[in-house]
Formats: C-alpha cells, structure tokens, sequence
C-alpha cells in the first residue's frame, strides 16, 4: 500500500483541491514550487538551523518509567511539548514562515484552535518582521485565553470567528475567506494536515521531523529503529502524522489514532470524526468529516479545543480506511483523568489534546516487552483553567 | 441552445441577476420571492441552496443561510419549492451552492432532479473547471444542466479561454478578489480588468458580480458584460421581512431601482 500523496494531491480517494476560482493562482504556485523549494538545500539548512537553535530540537523521546510500570510495558514519549512554544506546531510554522519568505509574500494569516498553532504563527511572524492575523473562534478565545494574550503580546491581530460553533471549523472558513479577499501578498499558514493540496502533504513534510528523530532515537536506546506502535491524537491529524510519517509504509509499526469522543459517541456532542463522519468535503479537501445527508456539516464538541474539529486530515482518512491506523475514541472525562495521571506519575502536564493520546493506553493490548511511542504534542499551560475546573470537582 | 442563452441573446437591455437564498427570510418565501423577481423583470434568478459553511460568501449571505437552515431548510423542499416556482415563471432559475451538497445528495441524483424541476444551470464555486471537466462535464451534458464558472483578476488569459469552452451558458466575472458582499466602488483597475476580458472576444457572454449594489454600479458593470448579478444588497433588502406583501412591495422597488436609477 502506498501511503503518499499522488500527483493531483490524492491520498487513495482522499484529498485533492475542490477550491473557488478564487484560490486557484495561489494554490496552483504552492502546488508547482512547494517540493522544489522545501528540497533547496538552503531551504533546509535555514530550515533545520532553526528547528535546532530557536525551537530546541531534537525533543526528547523519554523513557516513561512509572508510566510504563503502571502499564506494565515499554512507554516512550515524543517530548513535542519542549519546542519553543509549547507544542509540535511550531515545527510547520517555521518551514512555511520560511515557504512564505521565498514566494516573496508579506502578510501572513493562520487560523487556531487550542491556539498553539496561533501562537507558533504569532512567533515566527515576529522573529521574521511580518504582518501576523490570526482567525480564533469565539469559544476557544474563552477557553484558550492564555494564548490569545501571547498572540497579542508577539505583535498578532487576534480577529474572533463568530459564525456556527465558533471554533476550529469557522475560524478555518474565516481565514480562507481572509486569503480570497487579498490572494496576493498573504499566505495562508494552516495549521494542520487539513485544507486542499499542496497543504496537508506540505504540513506532513514538515512535521515529519518528528519521526526522524524517532528513527535515530529508538536505534540509540532500543538498538533498533522502529517501535512496536505510535499512539498520537487527531485533531486535524499533523502531530500524528508527524509521529508516522517515516513509518507510515513499515507496517511492523502500528498506528494508532486517537479521537476525541467528546461527551461520548453517542452523545450529540462529539468529534469522533472516524465513526461519526462520512465522505465529503472540508476546507477544501475530501475526507472524512461529521455532516447532515443534506452535507451540512456538523458542529462538533471537544472539551480540547485543538481536537474541536468536525473533519480529519485526507491522510488520515486514507489511514483509517485501508485499516493502516486504528482508531480509539477518548472522552472529555478520560483526557481530564489522563492528563492528571500523568502529571503524578511523571511530573509532566500534557496539553489537553496530548491527553487524549494517553488516556488511549487503557484501551490498547500491549505486552510488556512491546515499545510504544506516544506523541506528548503540547505541554498543558494553556489548559489550566479548564484542569483547575476539573481538580475542584474531583 | 439552452434556455440561458436563448434569454441572454434575446435581451436588448443589461442583463439583471438577482441571488436569494432559499428560505430566507422566512421558509416558504422561496416560491414568492421567484414569482416577484420575475414579474418585475429580473433576466436571470440564481437560487442559493443554504450551506453550513459557505467559504465564498461573506457576511450577508453567511448569515441568510445559517437562517434559512434554522427554518428547516432541506434540498429535498428546495426541489419541490423550485418545481412549484418553475409552473408559475419562465425566467431561467440557477442553484448555487458548495459541492459537498451535491456530493451527499448523489452527482447523478441531484443534476437528474436539477433537470426535472427545471433548473438551467448551476453555480458550485468549489468545483473547479479541471474536476468538472474529468468527472462532471458528462453528467451534466446527459442532464442538459448548464454548468457556469467564475473568472477573477487573476485568472490567467489561458484559463480564461479554458473555462469559455467548456462553458455554454454565460461567465461569471467575480469583480474583484473578494468574497461576495464587499461593496465599494467600481476601481479603474477593475475597469481594466473588465476591458481586458471584454476584448477577448469570448463565445460566452459574462455577468459581473461580488459588489454590485445599485443602479450606478449595475449599469457600468453593464458597459463592460451582457450584464450583473446582484446579491448581497438584495438580501438586505429582504431580510426581516414576514409578510408576502411587503416582501413583493420591497422587491418591486428594489428592482425598479436597481433598473432604473429611481
Ligand atoms: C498540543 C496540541 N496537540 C494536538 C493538536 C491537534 O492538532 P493536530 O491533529 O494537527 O496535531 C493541537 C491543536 O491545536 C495542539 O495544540
């Protein structure tokens, strides 16, 4: 099975650009130059320099003992949550900060859920001098208020999506229409392996960084390359798919995707995506996604802003179909007990979205020699007041 | 020749396309909305099917869906409310909408019904010309529904020679960048853009919309197409509105303005 993106942009019948005339010129000049120019040795030098030097990469894989032993077998965790802001995203923004810099654009424009993406946004548009907007839905400018204030203080506009859910999906919407009204001198930083091609191979080329410090890693402390699995959430699916990408065709390694389920599958209230979603199109992109038979998509629920989103990634979809990944579904609850587990179990406290990935653990038959590699995406500063609501209850 | 062609060839003034979105303001204004438009004079009605998450439409339009849908606005009650409009005029009706409905409703399904309740052509502004071509163009030629794709300024000549031949009802010339329901106005590069594509001379006539709001704005958009569309400024006129009678009074006025000048 080949699991790469084919020419028209197509993961299997997933993906593709079903974009207004509006877009074409843009897409079509991401579509013709993105692989020359991310291939540019220069390109990658600068590239790589700064992952190194002003993100802190390599993160970690750690050996998670009192994890493990509560699991009793072999836990790692991909550290994401020890780049310079808090999260994996910032490994994309600094690749397409750099892709925006050669197509000669001065304006830069993102949409945020949990607001890490924002935020990395936010950064690299300061460290290179650029006009930064950033689309946030209403409810997540509530919940996520932490990261609108760095926004704010790295220079950003923070413009506030109040159309349906108002969260990830319209935020989303609100930056595109941003990109048809000025298609000329604005790039439109996405912030997951979402939106019509170039964009998710584009996002998955950049965080694919992940996986190949996990080639390296595991070969140093395991004394061999792969692991057994790699569990990392879905939201739109770019930390997942960096944690798999140099694995994706190994199928000795299995993945494992982890969905937010919300308040249960059943409940109305949901981003259970996989089970929940049929065929359509989103953000320009067929894939997997919650929606009406009239097509009219479906306002999710997530107590994690960042898996707040009613579609998935054409990759993933790919993925999940062909049985490549498995899918387990978390609830808000389970994350709220996972995250709490693992901040006693090993001082670490992962972001919402990471806990959903964790609280997969309980679900997943692992023997005690088996190693495991759990994309920890982003450290949990900017949930403290949901978990502070969570500890008061307790 | 198709229906919107012969209307377009057989006009001797400006063509006036005036979008509404179905159901709004009220559910069952969709028939009476079409009967008004055609009694006073609109050339061509281009019928929006409520979409969740309309990525070409601004603010306006946004929110008229989003109400139309609260008032249970379905495709399956589209058709219907189409078909009884179709008994009563004999102006071309247009659908407009996003991809994903006519992909949930079934490609084949939903151009089938298109022809049987007499909708001539359609408006999906996330289905480009090169997908249309692959998959699409033989579908719709067997359904003899009329596909019409828009154009904007950066559009290259070649693309534009493209989309006029695969096209055979008229083009849609988005006037600026933009999505729908930004007025301001008309620019001298605008007008260049407008000169540009008029003298190229092309088998389709155009329409130009996205910002078209009144009778000075329609009538030089006409000087450079067969015509405008008017959307946006048309739904605020409407919007509110709860009785038949006003809503057929305000669209008598809005259209006599928009004609002429008054
Ligand atoms: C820490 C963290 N993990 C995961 C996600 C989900 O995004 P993705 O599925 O693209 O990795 C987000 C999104 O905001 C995030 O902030």
């Amino acid at each position: 099975m080949n699991y790469t993106v084919d020419e028209k942009g197509f993961y299997g019948r997933y993906g593709g650009a079903y974009i207004p005339e509006m877009l074409h010129a843009n897409i079509e000049e991401l579509q013709s130059k993105y692989i020359s120019i991310i291939e540019d040795p220069d390109f990658q030098l600068k590239f790589r320099n700064l992952l190194a030097d002003y993100s802190g990469r390599p993160t970690p894989l750690y050996y998670a003992d009192r994890l493990s032993a509560k699991y009793n077998s072999r836990l790692y965790l991909k550290r994401e949550d020890l780049n310079h802001t808090g999260a994996h995203k910032i490994n994309n923004t600094i690749g397409q900060i750099l892709l925006a810099q050669r197509l000669g654009k001065t304006r830069i424009i993102a949409e945020t859920g949990a607001g890490q993406h924002g935020v990395a946004t936010a950064t690299v548009c300061a460290l290179m001098g650029m006009e930064c907007i950033v689309y946030m839905g209403e409810v997540d400018i509530e919940r996520q208020k932490p990261n609108v204030f760095r926004m704010k203080m790295l220079g950003a506009e923070v413009r506030p999506a109040t159309s349906g859910s108002k969260t990830l999906k319209d935020a989303t919407n609100e930056a595109i229409r941003d990109w048809i009204t000025n298609p000329v001198e604005t790039h439109y930083i996405i912030g997951s392996v979402v939106g019509p091609h170039p964009f998710p191979d584009m996002v998955a080329r950049f965080q694919s960084i992940v996986s190949e410090e996990m080639l390296k890693q595991l070969q140093e402390k395991e004394g061999r390359n792969y692991p057994d699995r790699i569990i990392a959430c879905v939201g739109g699916g770019s930390n997942a798919a960096g944690a798999y990408y140099h694995y994706l065709e190994d199928e000795r390694v299995r993945l494992v995707a982890v969905e937010a389920a919300g308040e249960g599958i059943d409940s109305g209230r949901s981003a259970a995506t996989s089970v929940l979603g049929s065929e359509g199109i989103i953000h320009g992109s067929r894939t997997l996604l919650m929606q009406t038979k009239d097509g009219q998509i479906i306002e999710p629920h997530s107590i994690s802003a960042g898996l707040d989103y009613p579609g998935i990634g054409p990759l993933h979809a790919h993925l999940i179909q062909s049985g490549r990944a498995e899918v387990v579904s978390i609830t808000d609850q389970e994350a709220l007990e996972a995250a709490l587990e693992l901040s006693r179990l090993e001082g670490i406290i992962p972001a919402l979205e990471s806990a959903h990935a964790l609280a997969a653990l309980k679900y997943l038959d692992m023997s005690a020699d088996d190693i495991t590699v759990i994309s920890l995406s982003g450290r949990g500063d900017k949930d403290l007041s949901t978990y502070m609501k969570f500890l008061d209850h307790e | 020749m198709n229906k919107i062609n012969r209307t377009l060839k057989a006009l001797t003034k400006p063509a006036l396309n005036i979008y509404f979105t179905a159901g709004f303001p009220q559910l069952q204004h969709t028939v009476p909305i079409i009967e008004s438009l055609a009694s006073n004079g609109v050339d061509l009605i281009e019928i929006g099917m409520p979409y969740s998450d309309p990525m070409a439409d601004g603010p306006t339009i946004q929110q008229s869906s989003s109400v139309a849908l609260r008032n249970g606005m379905t495709l399956d009650l589209l058709f219907e409310q189409v078909s009884e409009a179709g008994k009563k005029v004999d102006v071309p009706l247009l659908l407009m909408g996003y991809l994903n409905q006519m992909m949930q409703y079934g490609e084949e399904n939903f151009l089938r019904k298109c022809k049987q309740v007499g909708i001539s052509g359609l408006i999906i502004p996330d289905l480009p010309p090169e997908l249309y071509e692959e998959q699409y163009r033989e579908l719709f030629e067997q359904q003899e529904v009329e596909i019409i794709f828009l154009i904007t300024p950066q559009t290259s000549e070649e693309r534009v020679r493209k989309i006029d031949s695969l096209s055979n009802s008229f083009i849609y010339v988005v006037s600026d960048s933009s999505i729908t329901g930004q007025t301001k106005n008309i620019s001298t590069a605008q007008i260049e853009y407008f000169q540009r594509i008029q003298k190229m001379n092309l088998h389709n006539p155009t329409l130009i919309g996205f910002g078209i709001s009144n009778h000075e704005s329609f009538m030089q958009a006409s000087k450079y197409a067969a015509g405008a569309i008017i959307g946006s400024a048309f739904i605020k006129q409407i919007s509110g509105i709860t009785s038949e009678a006003e809503l057929d009074g305000r669209i008598r006025q809005f259209v006599t303005g928009i004609k002429s000048g008054e």
